[in-house]
């Protein structure tokens, strides 16, 4: 295998995996104490030193381990100990065709593109994927023999598969605007701007735009050219990851804990875990859709190395440039983080029939407006042209 | 292609033999549909390889139809098992033979 | 032999296992259905080496994602635990299942030699989803919007069937 693969498959795991996921629930512990006038998760500490309370998910996982691996009396032994890694796998594996740096050309070498994999269908493959995790919760619900682990399970499995669908009806007209569903293209194509008062040119409303006005430039970021594709995507994924307002099937109030409630040690510290990784998977994704991924505002990739390169050569411009991209992405995921952070403390629990009649009757009829508006736009900017 | 077509389409009709057993030997309902779906992907499987085979994307716009067609039959296959569980509190084939002379 | 073509007999012989899995499976209806997922996913990974990418996708996302978790969802509403009904089918119904089950594919396998076309080159673009989209929607458009009036009669169908009280 080639060394860059292994650089960046450590690079995912590592940041994405092992370092994010764990920092997150000190985050949400963090957020929750905000919220609730609480100063939070401090007590863990090692020989007195507690860091802010970021000790507290390495207790976690010391505790976790510590448990009792419980089965319970009647429950599908392999299904039961399979589901959790079901759970846990679909959110690792999508991050291999997240984009989180640029194509990169170092002198002497090979262009290289920060992806894990660059696959044409890219966000085809993490719709196949995501729609797997429905097994995670499904059939842990099932293996446990267990009545409300049962309800659980029948709850998530109709939520996921609802919101699956208008998901996948979100986010076309994103694939409308970029047209591509590589998520390398789809950043490179958000690498760029568009002036705010363009369209009054093509459509012949104005000659040409006074001075300032054709100054005016925005990010073409998928956020504002879809916003209202970003908000219901938005709404769809957080329902799919089972967070509150949509933790219908946990609801600790009704159902005890849902699906995994026969769960107990580093099992249910699976099902926890891939709860935070999809939060970062998501932070990811929605960065890499609707934020622009890698790019920064205002500043491409040539612009950056053409005005570097005069001082300083081209290896250490393309290495600057490279190191200022992740970085830039890695902020936009953090920022994303904690914007699915504000939702889940600041809403409460939707009622069942309202998940439903969210995703069907307001959800799924706004996609089809959404899809239908941007076609006619771009079917009109291409006959202006 | 990187294997004969003889094994993908010998693939497609084990895979057909396999589910027409199933949905002729089987008594559980919810079985003899999931039979019934294993033969639609073995036949999936001999569109995808034929379609390979004459470098022609029409293979694949029949495995879509097949797909829709299956997701259909899926919801009103399951549509009947439930009202049929409802009804006689079983969903052994043999216990719905009303009309069977 | 190479990579693709050893991943093709990996897979087609999960498939095959993981299918008669689901037949024989007398006891749990819900391990029969996770096997039929096992042949769904591993049909996906064939679908990839006979480089069908679109249809690869759509068979996870589809028959993996939603069909059988919709077989799922029914088994768990109706809590069929056990498989174990009586009376039993009688055995020479079961034995002359099987045997034109056997029948039909010896039939097959011995009409293959010969009978299969030659091999096309084919693009690079070939089973992508631009290319399938050109076709779909250029092409076989009528078909495509008959598919869509199909799906909304099934629609209305299940509902009709399966809710208590049409009101």
């Amino acid at each position: 295998m080639p060394f860059d693969v292994i650089l960046k498959v450590l690079f995912i795991v590592l940041v994405g995996v092992a370092a994010f996921a764990p920092v997150i629930t000190w985050v949400e512990r963090k957020q929750s104490a905000v919220m609730q006038d609480r100063i939070g998760a401090n007590r863990a500490d090692i020989a007195g030193i507690t860091i802010l309370g970021l000790l507290h998910p390495l207790a976690d996982v010391l505790k976790l381990i510590g448990k009792e691996d419980f089965v319970p009396a009647g429950a599908h032994r392999f299904l039961h100990a399979l589901s959790p890694i079901i759970a846990a796998l679909p959110a690792i594996l999508a991050f291999a065709v997240i984009p989180y740096g640029a194509t990169y050309q170092f002198p002497g070498f090979a262009p290289t593109t920060l992806v894990g994999a660059d696959l044409d269908w890219g966000l085809l493959y993490i719709f196949a994927i995501g729609s797997l995790a429905t097994y995670g919760s499904v059939l842990a619900g099932w293996a446990s023999n267990n009545n409300w682990a049962m309800l659980g399970s029948l709850r998530a499995s109709a939520q996921m598969i609802s919101y699956e669908v208008t998901m996948g009806l979100a986010v076309v007209g994103v694939f409308m605007v970029f047209q591509t569903l590589r998520l390398t293209d789809m950043v490179v194509a958000q690498d760029t701007t568009f002036r705010i008062f363009g369209f009054l040119e093509t459509f012949g409303i104005v000659q040409t735009l006074p001075g300032w006005l054709s100054w005016l430039r925005l990010p073409f970021w998928g956020v504002l050219v879809q916003p209202l594709g970003f908000v219901m995507f938005l709404t769809c994924i957080m329902a799919e990851n089972k967070r509150a307002p949509f933790d219908l099937p946990e609801g600790e109030s009704e159902i005890v804990a849902g699906y995994f409630l026969e769960y107990s040690g580093m099992r249910f510290g699976l099902f926890y875990m891939s709860e935070f990784i999809e939060v970062v998977v998501i932070g990811a994704l929605l960065a890499t859709i609707f934020f622009g991924g890698w790019s920064i505002p205002y500043l491409s990739q040539e612009t950056i190395i053409g005005s570097l390169e005069p001082t300083m050569g081209a290896g250490l411009a393309t290495a600057l440039c490279m190191v200022a991209h992740v970085a830039t992405f890695l902020l936009k995921v953090v920022v994303l983080i904690w914007l699915q952070m504000q939702i889940r403390w600041t809403l409460p629990r939707f009622r069942y029939d309202q998940v439903m009649d969210l995703c069907w009757k307001i959800v799924l009829p706004l996609s089809l407006v959404n899809i239908f508006v941007t076609g006619a736009v771009l079917l009109l900017v291409e006959t202006a042209k | 292609m990187v294997v004969p077509l003889e094994h993908v389409i010998g693939l497609s009709a084990v895979l057909f033999a396999i589910g027409t057993i199933g949905a002729l030997t089987r008594r559980n309902l919810v079985v003899i549909l999931m039979s019934i779906e294993l033969m639609l992907n073995a036949v999936n499987l001999s569109f995808v390889g034929f379609a390979r085979a004459h470098g022609d994307a029409l293979g694949h716009v029949f495995v879509l139809m097949v797909i829709s067609v299956a997701a259909a039959e899926v919801a009103v296959g399951l549509g009947i098992v439930i009202s049929l569980f409802r009804n006689r509190d079983s969903v052994n084939v043999e216990d719905v033979s009303l009309l069977r002379w | 032999m190479s990579f693709p073509a050893g991943v093709f007999y990996v897979f087609a012989a999960l498939a095959v296992v993981s299918a008669l899995g689901m037949v024989l499976n007398l006891r749990n209806t819900v391990a029969g259905a996770m096997c039929l997922v096992v042949t769904m996913i591993s049909l996906a990974g064939i679908y990839v080496v006979l480089e069908a990418h679109f249809v690869a996708v759509l068979q996870i996302m589809v028959y993996a994602g939603a069909i059988l978790v919709l077989f799922l969802f029914v088994v768990m509403l109706l809590n069929l635990r056990s498989d174990a009904f009586s009376p039993p089918r009688s055995r020479i119904a079961k034995l002359a299942g099987v045997a034109l089950g056997v029948w039909a594919l010896v039939g097959f396998l011995g009409l293959l030699p010969g009978a299969l076309p030659p091999i096309a080159q084919i693009s690079p673009t070939f089973g992508s989803y631009r290319d399938v989209g050109l076709s779909l929607y250029r092409t076989y458009v009528v078909a495509f919007e008959v598919t869509s009036f199909l799906l909304l009669a099934a629609i209305v169908g299940a509902v009709v069937l399966a809710k208590r009280r049409l009101s």
